[in-house]
């Protein structure tokens, strides 16, 4: 047993630890120009900027309304008037595309602050009481695992009917056991260590060791892959709009769009191209952000 | 003619936090001998055996005024020269036969290998070599050996299946970074013995780089003493004892000796100096 | 077999029981949840409401949820799926008829992964932080970053409608349907155990571009997974022994450094093709690809429960399988673990 004075004198283990006298908000900017000296993240920091903008800001940067229809401009090219061309009901794409944002960032954001806190609390607690804690919960992960995550939401929609909120739900229920998977890991890693260990000994509840130590620890490469998963949300939720199982028209949902564009994607090109394009775009840049961060939180993969 | 010169060798690591000068101004000449290379960890005497070899990582900087073997200037020749050099005339044995054979790859093939890089000879033919040279290391049951993957040997028969491959193409200089430190104790007279008969009977010249005095004394013929990315000193290894540079009597003091008991070992006292000083030869 | 070894099997074929047996009550669950009545399904909007009662009885519906849950276990466990609403047939031969147009595109999707994510991946790694690295990676995760839907309809648009290259919707063109005997079920075998010439070409221009497209996600997966392997191995002891003996950097990469990655890629190569199967779901909606992926779509579309349950059980099984065979596939390839 070691020493418990020396325990209670148990430094933070290194990533935690940072020069006195800097702020939060200093280092989230060291860090932050770090991530920017490689030029593929920064560029992922950029466009994910630039969907926040577009986000706030959509009233001001569309030049139409996304929702009015002018039958008399149907199906026209992209132009000085519509940049991205009109849809089949003559709205404008460009408008729609940038309002279409705002679904995205709706469903990424219900979709994290759902998954990452119970990702979080089943993996810290599987790892953490082991034992048959985590031998239920584990199995119930691998469960969920050996669906594809798509088919499994195809499923689950298909179960709770069409619809915005169904498809979160849905998207939601299959993200959550990978990040579950992560955090057990993390944990794994964590529970031994002296600071644990100290903070058993003078007494604290399993539940704040759990909260306050584990998984703070378990954050860093969390956030990694709730970022990565973001790029994964979009493309499921844009696939189950495309099939017709997620946002139903006419909101301006991206997948949606590309759903009624493909009858007139052949004269038509622009109804399809857009879209698509800003999902991919998107897509991309949470990629990149996460590979970046990754790189920067865990220099193992060095 | 000596076999290998090196004159004011200096290696410094670039990394993001800044260089590391590791090896500064080193110089010794090779000729037909056992040649150890001493210090502790971080000294930079392993560096200095990478960088014979050409070996070292991109990142890193090699500088010389000399570094030649024969007529080969190493830091300058061709990526083809270089790939000439190693094997057939300088080759390498590494620390742990553990780590530094290829685990998905039979002994036997990996030793016939070595010697079919460098000759024009049928699969057949390396691979009787490569029987002979494991039954020089004292293998037993070469045949069988030549078959089994490195996880299924022991460790000292995994450092004799190095040497045999190290060996095998014949080369004028073999380089042997602390090839018994990984080794049960009970095998490391073993390995260095088979080592030294080959070695003798090939005649082939030795750069043992080990963090052991006592075992380089009797092995070997003239020592340099690193220290700091330095050579300290540079003396005959039966003239260890009188050594004159206090770090080298440093070290010989603090070895523990079976014959005359003492309390305490005696803990060394750095000279800053001893970073900018010239060699003692 | 050691007692430690006999335990381990043991103990990985209850864990497998103990999943297939989660994937049946999660199959079973959604069936509930769906807001589509099963017995409306059966009898048609038109039946009389005793005829709905009779049927309602029939299928059990009137008793607990857990008698109807065992119903269900040994519904499944006896092989009977029911029978698909769309088209009348069991589920099972419908998806039987439905699959080897599904294999035959993931099989040559994933053909396209490995040929061409494993150089870029060992690119990478032997080039790792100079340009070709950074642009690899720029294109594996735009590979992991593009809907595969949407990339499908900017292939027929430019491929199809604008240049003519790649034949339209289907396995092949109209005009050779019934033209050739289906000894296998894949098209590319038939038509050339057929003789049939000119129907082969017509099946290579149509499965071409969906299964590239399909391809693409498994191109980057498998790339970055090489690259990271590659990495890992690159950084080994014996990499150093390789050059000391003076081997060409060609060999050390091939010879030593990839030699030992084939087991762990093997590995990925399974998991890859089932995400493909993923992917095909949509890339067949996309192609009118007559295959599993499409079924299950359309079954869902129509409210189809039977079809829908079954297909999606049946993928869960094949990634079972998958998980299984890459496994497997560990335990014999690799020396080490022989």
């Amino acid at each position: 047993m070691k020493n418990i004075q020396t325990l209670k004198n148990a430094p933070f283990p290194a990533r935690e630890r940072h020069a006195p006298g800097q702020s939060k908000g200093a280092l989230f900017f060291k860090a932050l120009k770090k991530l920017c000296k490689n030029p593929l993240s920064a560029s992922g920091v950029v466009i994910v900027g630039l969907l926040l903008v577009l986000t706030i800001a959509a009233p001001m940067i569309a030049t139409h309304d996304p929702l009015t229809q002018d039958l008399s401009r149907v199906l026209s090219a992209p132009s000085w008037a519509h940049w991205f061309g009109t849809d089949e009901y003559g709205r404008d794409i460009f408008s729609r595309v940038v309002y279409g944002s705002r679904v995205t960032l709706y469903i990424i954001f219900l979709v994290t602050i759902i998954v990452g806190p119970i990702g979080l609390m089943i993996g810290t607690m599987s790892g953490y009481f082991g034992g048959w804690v985590d031998s239920t919960f584990m199995r119930i992960t691998d469960i969920f695992i050996s669906f594809p995550s798509l088919v499994l939401a195809l499923a689950f929609v298909a179960a709770l009917g069409p619809g915005l909120e169904h498809a979160v739900i849905a998207i939601a229920l299959t993200a959550w056991p990978p990040v579950a998977r992560l955090a057990r890991a993390e944990t794994l890693t964590f529970r031994n260590a002296d600071y644990v260990v100290a903070a058993q000994l003078q007494g604290a509840s399993s539940f704040r060791i759990l909260f306050h130590y584990i998984s703070v620890m378990c954050l860093p490469s969390l956030i990694v892959r709730l970022t990565m998963n973001m790029a994964t949300v979009i493309l499921t939720a844009a696939a189950l709009g495309f099939l017709g199982l997620g946002a139903q028209p006419p909101l301006p949902e991206w997948g949606a769009m590309i759903s009624t564009g493909r009858s007139y994607m052949l004269e038509s090109w622009w109804l399809v191209a857009f879209p698509g394009a800003a999902i991919m775009l998107v897509s991309l840049a949470f990629n990149l952000l996460g590979d970046g961060l990754r790189d920067l939180l865990d220099p193992r993969t060095d | 003619m000596n076999v290998l010169s090196v004159e004011r060798l200096n290696v410094t690591f670039c990394t993001d936090e800044g260089d590391k000068h590791a090896v500064r101004d080193v110089s010794f000449t090779l000729n037909n001998e056992k040649l150890a290379i001493v210090g502790e960890s971080g000294s930079g005497k392993s560096t200095v055996g990478k960088a014979i070899l050409r070996l070292n990582s991109p990142s890193t900087r090699v500088t010389a005024d000399t570094l030649r073997f024969k007529e080969t200037d190493i830091l300058t020749c061709s990526e083809r020269e270089i790939r000439a050099l190693r094997g057939q005339h300088i080759s390498m044995i590494m620390q742990d036969p553990k780590f530094s054979l290829n685990p998905v790859v039979t002994v036997g093939d990996q030793i016939a290998e070595a010697l079919r890089v460098h000759r024009r000879i049928s699969k057949r033919q390396a691979r009787e070599a490569a029987i002979a040279m494991l039954q020089e290391v004292s293998i037993a049951d070469p045949e069988h050996v030549y078959g089994q993957y490195p996880h299924e040997i022991s460790g000292g028969m995994g450092q004799r299946v190095m040497i045999a491959m190290m060996v095998i193409p014949e080369p004028d200089i073999i380089i042997a970074d602390e090839p018994t430190s990984a080794l049960d104790v009970s095998v490391q007279q073993d390995v260095l013995n088979i080592l030294n008969r080959l070695i003798e009977k090939k005649n082939i010249s030795l750069i043992f780089i080990s963090h052991d005095l006592n075992l380089v004394k009797k092995f070997c013929d003239r020592v340099l003493v690193m220290y700091g990315g330095r050579v300290v000193e540079s003396i005959r290894a039966d003239e260890l004892s009188n050594a004159s540079h206090p770090y080298t009597r440093g070290l010989m003091e603090s070895l523990p000796s079976l014959r005359h008991r003492r309390e305490t070992l005696p803990v060394m006292t750095r000279d800053p100096a001893w970073l900018t000083q010239e060699p003692l030869t | 077999m050691t007692r430690s070894r006999y335990l381990s099997v043991v103990r990985k074929v209850g864990v497998i029981l103990i999943t297939l047996l989660g994937l049946l009550t999660m199959t079973f669950v959604i069936g509930r949840l769906m807001p589509i009545d099963p017995v409306l399904a059966v009898v048609g909007p038109d039946a009389d409401s005793s005829t709905y009662e009779q049927v309602f009885r029939e299928m059990g519906l009137d008793r607990p949820i857990w008698v109807q849950y065992q119903y269900y276990l040994q519904d499944m466990l006896s092989g009977d799926f029911g029978r698909a609403i769309l088209t009348g047939y069991p589920v099972v031969s419908d998806i039987l008829r439905v699959l080897p147009a599904t294999i035959e595109l993931a099989s040559v999707a994933i053909l396209f992964g490995v040929g061409l994510g494993v150089p870029l991946g060992v690119y990478a790694a032997t080039h790792r932080g100079r340009l070709g690295d950074h642009l690899t990676r720029l294109i594996t995760l735009f590979g992991y970053s593009t809907p595969v839907f949407w990339v499908g309809m900017v292939g027929l648009i430019i491929f199809y409608a604008w240049l003519n290259w790649a034949g339209a919707a289907g396995r092949i063109g109209f005009a050779f349907d019934g033209m050739f005997t289906q000894y296998t079920g894949f098209y590319l075998i038939d038509t050339l155990l057929s003789g049939n010439w000119e129907a082969f070409v017509s099946a290579v221009r149509h499965i071409a571009l969906p299964a590239l497209i399909l391809g693409l996600n498994s191109v980057s997966f498998i790339g970055r997974m090489t690259r990271s392997f590659m990495l890992e191995q690159l950084s080994q002891e014996y990499i150093k022994t390789a050059r000391v003996k003076g081997l060409s950097e060609r060999s050390v990469i091939w010879k030593h450094a990839f030699k030992n990655i084939l087991v762990q890629l093997l590995t990925i190569v399974a998991l890859a093709y089932g995400g493909l199967l993923e992917g095909a779901v949509l890339i067949e909606t996309v192609f009118a690809w007559p295959g599993f992926g499409q079924y299950l779509t359309d079954s869902l579309l129509m409210g189809d429960m039977n079809a829908v349950m079954a297909s999606v059980l049946f993928i869960g099984l094949v990634f079972v399988f998958l998980n299984l065979l890459s496994d497997a596939l560990y335990k014999l390839f690799d020396p080490r673990t022989r």
